[in-house]
């Protein structure tokens, strides 16, 4: 595949991923603060968020396979969560936190066990996504072009 | 003591000569936040504004390393303090700065859904308070208030 055909899959997955609301304009801001000094900008702030997700889902699961659950503690961690993914522009992610903390507040553990698998979702969902999206970049810069911004 | 990243971006070749609002010539700003992601990405948009000729940042991860900078003599014009992180207290560390005499302008960045802490803002000297994500304009609207306040 040449250059324009990889340019044009980029650009019309990228759409999808906003269309879908997978991705919000704070994903945009991330890559217009992305330039030649700092050319992995977004795929460095984007793995900081895949570690803290992964850390945090861990401790939401044993914090909620607890016996005597400390729900502030969950609601620490989904607190946390949210902030990670509102900073990168994960939208759904972002939103089911918003649902968990609800439910965190409420103390409903079956709720709070039903948002964890939720969110262990939708984190899996746009982690695919966002790896597909850099590949989709690193064989156009693969191809000789610069990746749209 | 861990030591903070410091980054020096000189803008002084790209200067926007149309742009009016650029009167500054140096800008120097201090991210003070637990986590790493936020720290990045906030740290990342205010080196890139062209709102002065110099911009300086620099990035703390808890109080302590704020106080400690404080402390070795620096001092900054902007002090960004996220107030979501659980160890570290944004309010708490501000009260500390402020009776250190830190004059700097200092702004507790929060999420949308924390208005109740706008007291707790107020109570611990805090000049302004935003909500998450940090936006361009919203740094823009902070050192154009740092402009008029001189």
């Amino acid at each position: 595949m040449d250059v324009a055909q990889l340019k044009r899959q980029l650009f019309e997955y990228t759409t999808l991923l906003f269309h879908e609301g997978f991705l919000d304009e704070q994903f945009t801001q991330l890559q217009q603060l992305q330039d030649e000094n700092n050319p992995d900008f977004v795929v460095e702030v984007v793995s900081l968020f895949f570690d803290d997700s992964e850390r945090l889902l861990n401790e939401l699961a044993t914090a909620l396979d607890q016996q005597n659950i400390d729900f502030n503690k969950v609601d620490a961690h989904v607190h946390q969560l949210k902030g990670s993914s509102s900073s990168i522009g994960a939208q759904r992610v972002q939103r089911v936190c918003i649902a968990f903390r609800n439910s965190c507040q409420d103390k409903n553990v079956e709720g709070c066990l039903k948002c964890l698998q939720e969110v262990k979702h939708e984190y899996s969902l746009i982690k695919n996504k966002l790896e597909i999206l850099f590949n989709l970049e690193k064989q156009i810069l693969a191809a000789g072009g610069s990746p749209p911004v | 003591m861990a030591s903070p990243s410091m980054r020096w971006i000189d803008d002084g070749c790209n200067v926007d000569g149309g742009n009016p609002g650029l009167t500054r010539e140096k800008l120097f700003v201090l991210v003070v936040a637990d986590d790493a992601l936020v720290r990045k990405v906030h740290e990342k948009l205010v080196s890139k504004l062209k709102v002065a000729k110099q911009v300086q940042t620099q990035t703390a991860a808890n109080r302590k390393e704020a106080l400690d900078l404080h402390l070795s003599g620096s001092s900054f014009d902007i002090i960004l303090m996220d107030m979501q992180m659980p160890i570290m207290d944004g309010p708490e560390a501000t009260k500390e700065l402020r009776a250190m005499g830190v004059e700097s302008m200092i702004v507790g960045v929060t999420s949308v859904d924390a208005t109740a802490d706008k007291e707790a803002i107020v109570e611990a000297g805090l000049d302004e308070c935003l909500a998450k994500p940090l936006t361009a304009e919203k740094i823009k609207y902070l050192v154009e208030t740092l402009e008029r306040n001189k």
